[in-house]
C-alpha cells in the first residue's frame, strides 16, 4: 500500500543522513565537503541564473561558505542561507522559493516552521515513516472520512495533520502516472476539485458557526472568512507542494526546474500578463514613480549652487576675525517638473493601456504637476479623474466610462487625436513641460498630423514616446512609428518593468 | 569569525529576550552575519522592524549601537570624518607669533586633535564592541554609496592625510532600507540581504503579548487578526508593528477586552494615519464612525 515514490524519498533520506553522520562527528555539517551535495548546489546555483537571477561569483561563494555554518536538517534556515546569500531583489523571492523547492524537496517532508532542532534527523524520519504509513493506511479510508478529516485538520490549524492529509488527497485524486506529459497546474486542479476546495470555506464557517466560535455580526463574520480562506491557502500550498515533490521524483531535478521556469517580474510583457501577473506588477510600479519622483526631486535640489549670497558669507566670516572662510549661496529656487501624459487606449493596445494608467495614477500620486490624456480616435483630458479617485480601479473604470475619446469610429486615429489636442493644449505647453506618449502608432492608415509632434517638441522640454511592441513589429503594417520618432527626445521600446526602469533612468540623466 | 551567537536557536532566544520577535529567517541571517563576518542589508515595508533589530542585537550582544542616519546630500564629512577646520585656523592664528615653519604647522593641524570623527570612523575605531546601523542607505544618492564599500567589505576607511585606519574588530553591521530606489549591485554584493515583511498572525500575536505583556490570550489573538484583516485592504499606508502595539495599548487603556465594531470604529485612527484609508477600512469592514464624529 505504500507508496513507493514515498518510500524512494524515505531511502534517500537516509542514505544522505548516514554520509552526514560520517562526515560529522557531532560538529556542524560540512556540506560542501559532500561532492554530492556540492553539485547539488552548484545546479541550484546555475538553474537560478538560467531563471534570470544575476547571482555573482562572490555570491555563490558566500553561498558556499555560508551552508557550512547552518545544520542541513533545519530547513528553514539552511534556505534563509541561500537566500541571503544569492538573492538580493525582494522581486525574485518567488522564483527563488519554486526552485528551492525543487531542488531541496528531498531533504525534508516539506513543512514550514516546523520545530526541528536537536534530534531533527530522527523527528524527520520518524514524520516521513508516520505518513507512509497513514498513506497506507488511508487505503481504508472512505472519501468521507477523509474530508471528515480533513475539516477538522483545518479546524484545528494541525500542519502536520494537514500534510500528511494533503498527500494522502494526491495520492488518491490527483491520478499521477510516471511519465506523464501533464503540468502540476493540472494535477493540483483535479486535487482540488476532488476535495471541493471552494466549499471548504464554507464548511469551515459552518462548523464555527456550530461551535459557537463566530460572533453574528458581519465584521465578525469577515474575520473568520479571511481567517479560514488563510487556512486553505496553506492547504493549497501543501497539496502543491506535494505535487512538486512526486513531480522531481518522476522526472528529476533539472527537467522539473524548466518546466517551471517562469519570466522574473521585470521580464513580464506587458501585453501578455496574466490577472496576476497585473497585479504584481501593479505593486512594482509604485516604487518605479516615487524613485522617479525622488531622483527627480534630488536633482532639483543638488543640480548647481544658486548665485553667492554676499551678506551671509560676511555675517558668518565674523566668527573667523573677518575671513570670509565658508562662502554661502543662495539656495537655487528650481521650478517643480510639469509632466503630460497622452495615451492610447484603443483596443489593440487593451492590456498596455492598463498598466499605462497604473503608471499615470501611480505619478499622479507623487507629482503634483501631471496632467493625463487618454485617445483613440477623440481625445479627452482625465486628469480629473485620478485626482479624485481613492483608488486605481475606481479611476481606470471612470475613464473608461466616462472619458470622450471616440470620434468617428472608435477606431485608433493618431493624427487627428495628436491634432485636436494639438488645437486644444500647445499654449499650456511649455519649457518646464515633458510630454510622454504611450502607443503602438498603428494609425489604420490614417493620416499622421507628425507636425503637430514637431510643434511639442519645439515648445516642450522633453518629449518621449514609449512603444509597448517589440522592436521588431515597428513599422509593419500600419504602424508609422518612424514617422513620429523624428521629433521625439526618445523613443522606448517599453515592454516589460526591466525596460521602463531604463526609460526613467534616461530621463532622469537627461 | 565572531562567535556571538553559538546556534540560531540562540539568536531568536536571545532576541526574544529583549522582547524582539523573529522568525528562522531573521534569526539565520542574523546567525550567519556574525559567522560570515558579512553586513546584513534588511529591506522591507516600513514599521516592520528593521531599526529596531539592529537595536535589539546591539541589546543582546552588549554592545554600544553606532547609528549613521542616511539622507539626501549626506557626504564624507558627515559620515566618515572631517578636519576641525576653524580649530585648525585658531591654531594659524596662535602660532603666528612664534615663527615656525609650515611643515611643522601642518603636521601638527592635520593630526588627531583636529579630526572630528563622524558615525563611520567611530565605529571603525571603536575599542569596545559595537553594532553599526547605516539606516535608510536608500536615501543617499547612488554615488554616494561608494563611500560605504570599503567600510562595508574590509571595515577600514583612508583618511588622506592619516593613511588608511583599519578596523580593531568586525563588528555586526546592519543597513536598512526602506526600497525608496534600487541599491547598487555592488552595495548588494557585499551584503547578506533580509526580507522583513509584516508578520503573520502568529507572530503578531506573539508580538503584541510580549511588548504588551498585559493583555489576555484571546485579545491578543483578536488584534492580530483585525490588523491582518486591514493590511490585506489596498491602503496609502498599511499599519506597522508598532501601531499594532499602539492600538493594543489603546485597548488596554480604554478597558477592552473585546473588539466589536463600534470598539474598533472609535480607534481605528491608532491603526491608520491618512482619512481617506480610515473611511476605507470603516467601510470594508462594516464600522461606523463614533459617535461624536457623526455629528
Amino acid at each position: 500500500m505504500v507508496d513507493p515514490k514515498l518510500r524512494h524519498r524515505f531511502e534517500a533520506l537516509v542514505e544522505f543522513a548516514e554520509q552526514r553522520r560520517i562526515g560529522s562527528g557531532g560538529e556542524v555539517t560540512t556540506l560542501t565537503g559532500d561532492p554530492t551535495m556540492l553539485d547539488v548546489l552548484q545546479g541550484f546555483v546555475h538553474e537560478l541564473r538560467t531563471a534570470g537571477l544575476p547571482v555573482s561569483m562572490t555570491e555563490n561563494l558566500d553561498a558556499m561558505r555560508a551552508v557550512e555554518h547552518v545544520p542541513l536538517d533545519d530547513r528553514d534556515t539552511f534556505k534563509a542561507a541561500l537566500g541571503a546569500t544569492l538573492v538580493k531583489h525582494h522581486g525574485h523571492a518567488k522564483v527563488f522559493d519554486t526552485v528551492f523547492e525543487v531542488y531541496f524537496s528531498m531533504f525534508s517532508p516539506g513543512v514550514d516552521g516546523a520545530d526541528t532542532d536537536g534530534a531533527e534527523g530522527e523527528a524527520d524520519f520518524e514524520q516521513l515513516r508516520q505518513a507512509m504509513e497513514a498513506s497506507g493506511a488511508m487505503g481504508q479510508v472512505s472519501n468521507e472520512e477523509l474530508a471528515r478529516m480533513l475539516l477538522d485538520a483545518l479546524m484545528n490549524m494541525d500542519r502536520e495533520q494537514l500534510r500528511m492529509l494533503a498527500s494522502a488527497a494526491v495520492s488518491r485524486y490527483a491520478g499521477m502516472e510516471p511519465g506523464r506529459p501533464v503540468g502540476g497546474a493540472y494535477y493540483l486542479y483535479r486535487t482540488l476539485r476532488q476535495l471541493d476546495a471552494d466549499g471548504l470555506v464554507e464548511q469551515m464557517m459552518g462548523q464555527a458557526r456550530l461551535d459557537d466560535e463566530v460572533g453574528e455580526g458581519a465584521f465578525d463574520e469577515r474575520l473568520a472568512r479571511e481567517d479560514f480562506e488563510g487556512r486553505l491557502k496553506v492547504l493549497k500550498e501543501l497539496i502543491e507542494a506535494e505535487i512538486r515533490r512526486r513531480l522531481v521524483a518522476d522526472r528529476g531535478v533539472e527537467a522539473m526546474a524548466r518546466t517551471l521556469r517562469k519570466p522574473l517580474p521585470e521580464d513580464i510583457d506587458f501585453m501578455h500578463a496574466s490577472r496576476e501577473e497585473m497585479h504584481q506588477l501593479q505593486r512594482a510600479i509604485y516604487p518605479l514613480t516615487r524613485a522617479l519622483a525622488a531622483r527627480l526631486a534630488q536633482r532639483r535640489r543638488h543640480r548647481h549652487h544658486g548665485t553667492l549670497d554676499f551678506r551671509q558669507t560676511i555675517r558668518h566670516s565674523m566668527a573667523y576675525g573677518g575671513i570670509p572662510i565658508e562662502p554661502k549661496f543662495k539656495r537655487p529656487r528650481p521650478s517643480k517638473p510639469e509632466i503630460m501624459v497622452v495615451a492610447d487606449i484603443s483596443g489593440s493596445v487593451a492590456s498596455f493601456a492598463r498598466f499605462t494608467l497604473q503608471f499615470v495614477y501611480a505619478m499622479q500620486s507623487e507629482f503634483s504637476k501631471v496632467r493625463s490624456w487618454v485617445f483613440i480616435d477623440g481625445v479627452d483630458e482625465v486628469t480629473r479623474f485620478f485626482d479624485e479617485a481613492d483608488e486605481i480601479g475606481e479611476a481606470i473604470h471612470r475613464v473608461n466610462t466616462e472619458a470622450d475619446v471616440v470620434w468617428v469610429d472608435g477606431h485608433s486615429d493618431y493624427g487627428h487625436a495628436f491634432e485636436t489636442w494639438h488645437d486644444r493644449h500647445i499654449r499650456e505647453v511649455t519649457k518646464k513641460t515633458s510630454v510622454i506618449l504611450l502607443g503602438d502608432a498603428r494609425n489604420n492608415y490614417h493620416a499622421s498630423q507628425a507636425w503637430t509632434l514637431g510643434e511639442i517638441r519645439k515648445r516642450a522640454r522633453r518629449l518621449y514616446w514609449l512603444d509597448p511592441e517589440p522592436r521588431g513589429y515597428w513599422d509593419t503594417g500600419d504602424s508609422i512609428i518612424s514617422d513620429y520618432a523624428p521629433y521625439c527626445d526618445g523613443v522606448y521600446e517599453c515592454r516589460n518593468l526591466r525596460q521602463l526602469q531604463k526609460f526613467v533612468a534616461d530621463v532622469v540623466e537627461a | 569569525m565572531a562567535d556571538r551567537f553559538a546556534s540560531v536557536d540562540d539568536v531568536i532566544d536571545r532576541l526574544r529576550d529583549v522582547a524582539y520577535l523573529s522568525d528562522r529567517g531573521i534569526g539565520g541571517v542574523v546567525f550567519l552575519a556574525d559567522r560570515l563576518e558579512k553586513p546584513v542589508l534588511v529591506e522591507g515595508p516600513a514599521g516592520v522592524g528593521k531599526t529596531e533589530l539592529a537595536k535589539a542585537v546591539s541589546g543582546v550582544t552588549g554592545s554600544r549601537l553606532i547609528r549613521l542616519q542616511c539622507y539626501e546630500g549626506l557626504d564624507e564629512a558627515k559620515a566618515i570624518y572631517e578636519w576641525n577646520y576653524k580649530k585648525q585656523l585658531l591654531r594659524i592664528q596662535a602660532d603666528r607669533e612664534h615663527e615656525r615653519d609650515w611643515e611643522t604647522v601642518e603636521a601638527d593641524i592635520f593630526s588627531e586633535p583636529f579630526l572630528l570623527t563622524r558615525p563611520l570612523l567611530e565605529a571603525i575605531r571603536a575599542e569596545e564592541p559595537i553594532v553599526l546601523l547605516i539606516d535608510e542607505v536608500d536615501r543617499v544618492e547612488i554615488e554616494t554609496e561608494a563611500l560605504l564599500l570599503e567600510v562595508l567589505s574590509d571595515f577600514q576607511v583612508s583618511v588622506p592625510e592619516l593613511g588608511t585606519i583599519e578596523g580593531k574588530q568586525r563588528p555586526m553591521v546592519f543597513l536598512t532600507s526602506n526600497n525608496t530606489r534600487e541599491l547598487s549591485e555592488a552595495l548588494k554584493r557585499r551584503c547578506l540581504y533580509l526580507h522583513i515583511d509584516y508578520p503573520d498572525l502568529e507572530r503578531e500575536k506573539d508580538i503584541v503579548r510580549v511588548r504588551v505583556p498585559e493583555i489576555d490570550d484571546a485579545l491578543a489573538e483578536q488584534i492580530a487578526k483585525v490588523v491582518g484583516s486591514i493590511r490585506n485592504l489596498d491602503l496609502k499606508k498599511a499599519p506597522s508593528i508598532s501601531e499594532t502595539i499602539d492600538w493594543a495599548r489603546t485597548l488596554l487603556y480604554l478597558g477592552r477586552n473585546e473588539i466589536t465594531p463600534e470598539v474598533l470604529g472609535e480607534s481605528l485612527h491608532v491603526l491608520l494615519k491618512y482619512q481617506s484609508d480610515i473611511a476605507k477600512a470603516r467601510k470594508e469592514l462594516g464600522v461606523e464612525a463614533p459617535a461624536a464624529a457623526r455629528k
